[in-house]
């Protein structure tokens, strides 16, 4: 359908020479440290780097016969899907409705995107605060009402608590840009939409959720590397990954195993495993999801 | 020719005189300790500074023991290390294994002309930082071991019996479902499950955690854990659990904040949290040893050390280094040993500094505070004189979540404890791979 743009240049060095700052920045801040990445879980070595040994592939070995290491691919995707559609679907709906404010909209706006500036151990220490067994504000009245929460040893409750912590910290993000989408749709086409007898549930759904395709598509993407990258500082404070193994998602392990139990090998083995996930995730959303989108 | 060791002498004379400007050699030593912990690793500091002209010692605050380790690491890498890390005791097995980053403390005393005798260390202390060759590798600092910390006024408000707190672990529970008669919400909680109820316990009871005496004796040590013993006290544990007996509250030290706030009335945790309980708790409490099985023999023996040690990294001057050895001898002076005991709660170390002490009368005036070094000074046997596992504290964590497992009921103590060993197992067949190739 769109029609592709080509914009040619008369000297053939101007398109390397602004690509040039980008380029530098990628290749420093993701080229290098990812050829570490790759040179590193190929190495075993001891903590302080004094004895460095090439083990081929053995770290990717010990990796597939872990397997709690293969269960964490299921939580990983138990999260993922919750944290991307919850964080989805509540930041649009909220869009939506401060789309349709009149008064006070810039406070409404403010407010919603606030949990963007919390670093994210900082959102996991807050909910958790909320949800301590004993002494947090949350379980206390979920107690009162009945219910007893406990994270610490129910590993529904601590999923719960981590998806809680990272949706809230992302819908700020996420809002944002289905606001500034959904104000880039021309009055116009809706106000037509209103004056054929269409409601505003039917308005929405056959035109401003359709023009929002580009913005929700490229926030999947977002969130969907947010999820499996980001996250590793809100269970790091919120549930160390536990009880068990329940809320141990990959980029939290790989946190773990590098800078807790000093094992680079093993840690950087894993960020390749997740590099090459979220790479195929992304090559897949661009192949297939992106064909559903209108331009 | 006359004139040149004279010139030469002067040249000395006035270097000499301007040396208290420039030549005060700066010693880094970075720990983690917090709180009234941080206040007297500083006093240590400054004590030392105050007391000799030649070294100051800059201690710093790198964050917790996992990231302070952590950070020492990235700084070693980058050149920049500090000459003194604090490293718990988890890390001790990882520290030996770096030989090229490590001067071992017998070195550095010997080189520095100090005479330094190991024997004279409480042997459970000395053992645990000795390597098998006999050379002590790290200087023991601040170390710890289980104790039992009972609130008196919910005792008594439970109508138990105060003057002795329950030994044996079916006194616990015993008591424990007193407490919860009465109407207490958490009768008992246990912080660092894994070193009070699996290492601590395999000690007291004289029974091995791993083999090859807990991993003292070589690498190839595998762990035991699921012993019938094992199974028969987390069985316990789990079943007390479920009936609201034991009130799981988190890893680590996390649980001790619901003692010191009142909510819990029992917990088996660190001696090291005597100076917090005397400052913040609001209640009566007391101090005893860890409880356990009457009808195990040979129990109870000696629990097993915690806490942290001192490290002499790599890399450094020689200069340096004399002043890391005159700073270790001050502090192995049996006066600032014994007053740091009393001071923190952590064990006097030294045998000195326990005889000097009991002598001063600060057990009698303070009941409960010689529990830590009664339990330690005893003779220790193969299986109880310490612990010494590669990929640690990768294992702590593995007893965390398995624990978790059987105190939500998930799993049942035999599935635990066995999970428990397989896993640190692997853990352990790498380390020992690793430990051999490089």
């Amino acid at each position: 359908m769109a029609a592709e743009k080509r914009v040619t240049f008369r000297s053939p060095w101007l398109p390397w020479a602004l690509l040039a700052p980008q380029v530098v920045i990628i290749a420093l801040f993701f080229f290098w440290p990812a050829g570490q990445a790759l040179l590193q879980s190929l190495q075993q070595s001891d903590a302080f780097g004094t004895s460095v040994e090439w083990v081929g592939l053995e770290n990717f070995r010990n990796l597939w016969n872990d397997e709690t290491y293969l269960a964490s691919f299921v939580t990983t995707a138990v999260f993922s899907v919750l944290v991307a559609s919850l964080g989805l679907s509540l930041s649009l709906l909220l869009a939506v409705f401060a789309d349709r404010i009149v008064k006070g909209s810039g406070i409404y706006r403010t407010l919603l995107i606030w949990p963007y500036a919390v670093a994210p151990a900082v959102a996991g220490v807050l909910w958790l605060f909320m949800f301590a067994p004993s002494v947090g504000i949350v379980s206390y009245m979920l107690r009162e009402g009945g219910f007893e929460w406990n994270h610490l040893l129910n590993g529904n409750h601590a999923m719960a608590l981590i998806v809680m912590a990272a949706v809230w910290k992302q819908i700020a993000y996420n809002f944002l840009f289905f606001l500034a989408g959904l104000q880039s749709i021309p009055k116009s086409l809706i106000e037509a939409a209103a004056i054929d007898g269409a409601g505003p549930w039917r308005r929405f759904w056959t035109i401003q959720f359709p023009l929002l395709s580009p913005t929700t598509f490229f926030l999947l993407v977002i969130n969907v590397v947010y999820v499996l990258l980001d996250t590793f500082a809100i269970v790091d404070a919120a549930t160390s990954g536990g009880p068990g193994k329940d809320t141990s998602i990959l980029v939290y392990k790989l946190y773990y195993d590098g800078f807790k139990a000093l094992d680079l090998g093993g840690s950087a083995a894993q960020s390749v495993v997740l590099m090459v996930i979220v790479v195929i995730f992304t090559v897949v959303q661009f192949r297939f999801v992106e064909k559903k989108v209108n331009y | 020719m006359k004139s040149r060791p004279l010139v030469l002498a002067s040249i000395a004379v006035t270097v000499a005189l301007s040396a208290p400007a420039h030549a005060q050699v700066e010693i880094h030593w970075w720990h983690s300790m917090t709180a009234v912990n941080n206040e007297w690793v500083n006093d240590l500091a400054n004590d030392f500074n105050a007391s000799q002209k030649d070294y100051k010692i800059v201690p710093t605050y790198k964050g917790t023991y996992d990231v302070s380790m952590t950070t020492a690491v990235a700084a070693f890498r980058a050149g920049q290390g500090p000459h003194i890390l604090q490293v718990f005791e988890v890390g001790t097995a990882t520290m030996m294994a770096s030989k090229g980053a490590v001067v071992p403390v017998t070195q550095v005393m010997k080189d520095a002309g100090f005479k330094f005798d190991p024997a004279a260390y409480i042997p459970a202390v000395a053992g645990y930082y000795t390597a098998p060759n006999g050379q002590m590798l790290s200087f023991p600092l601040n170390s710890s071991t289980t104790v039992f910390y009972i609130n008196k006024d919910a005792f008594k408000a439970a109508g138990i019996d105060t003057s002795k707190a329950p030994a044996t672990w079916p006194e616990v529970a015993l008591a424990a479902a007193k407490l919860k008669a009465s109407g207490h919400k958490c009768p008992l909680t246990i912080a660092w499950q894994g070193w009070t109820q699996l290492e601590s316990f395999s000690t007291w009871h004289n029974v091995e955690l791993a083999t090859k005496s807990n991993g003292l004796k070589g690498l190839d040590a595998r762990l035991v854990a699921n012993s019938p013993l094992h199974v028969r006290h987390i069985e316990n544990l789990a079943n007390m659990s479920k009936q609201g007996l034991f009130i799981y509250k988190g890893r680590a030290n996390v649980p001790e904040a619901s003692f010191v706030s009142g909510e819990c009335a029992m917990i088996t945790t660190s001696s090291g949290f005597y100076g917090n309980v005397k400052k913040n708790a609001k209640f009566d409490f007391a101090l005893a040893s860890l409880p356990y099985y009457p009808d195990v023999p040979g129990a109870p023996q000696n629990t097993v050390i915690g806490g942290a040690s001192l490290w002499v990294l790599a890399g450094k001057k020689p200069a340096e280094y004399k002043g890391v050895a005159t700073f270790f001898n001050y502090l192995s002076s049996p006066e600032v040993q014994s007053a740091s005991h009393k001071r923190t709660g952590y064990l006097p170390i030294t045998m000195a500094a326990f005889a000097l002490t009991e002598k001063s009368g600060f057990y009698k005036e303070n009941p409960g505070t010689d529990t830590a070094v009664n339990q330690m000074v005893r003779k220790v046997t193969d299986k109880s004189r310490g612990i010494r596992l590669g990929n640690y504290v990768q294992i702590r964590t593995i007893e965390d979540e398995e624990f978790e497992n059987v105190w939500g009921g998930k799993k049942t103590a035999q599935e635990g404890l066995d999970s428990i060993v397989k896993r640190g197992n692997e853990l352990l067949e790498r380390f020992e791979k690793a430990s051999k190739g490089g």
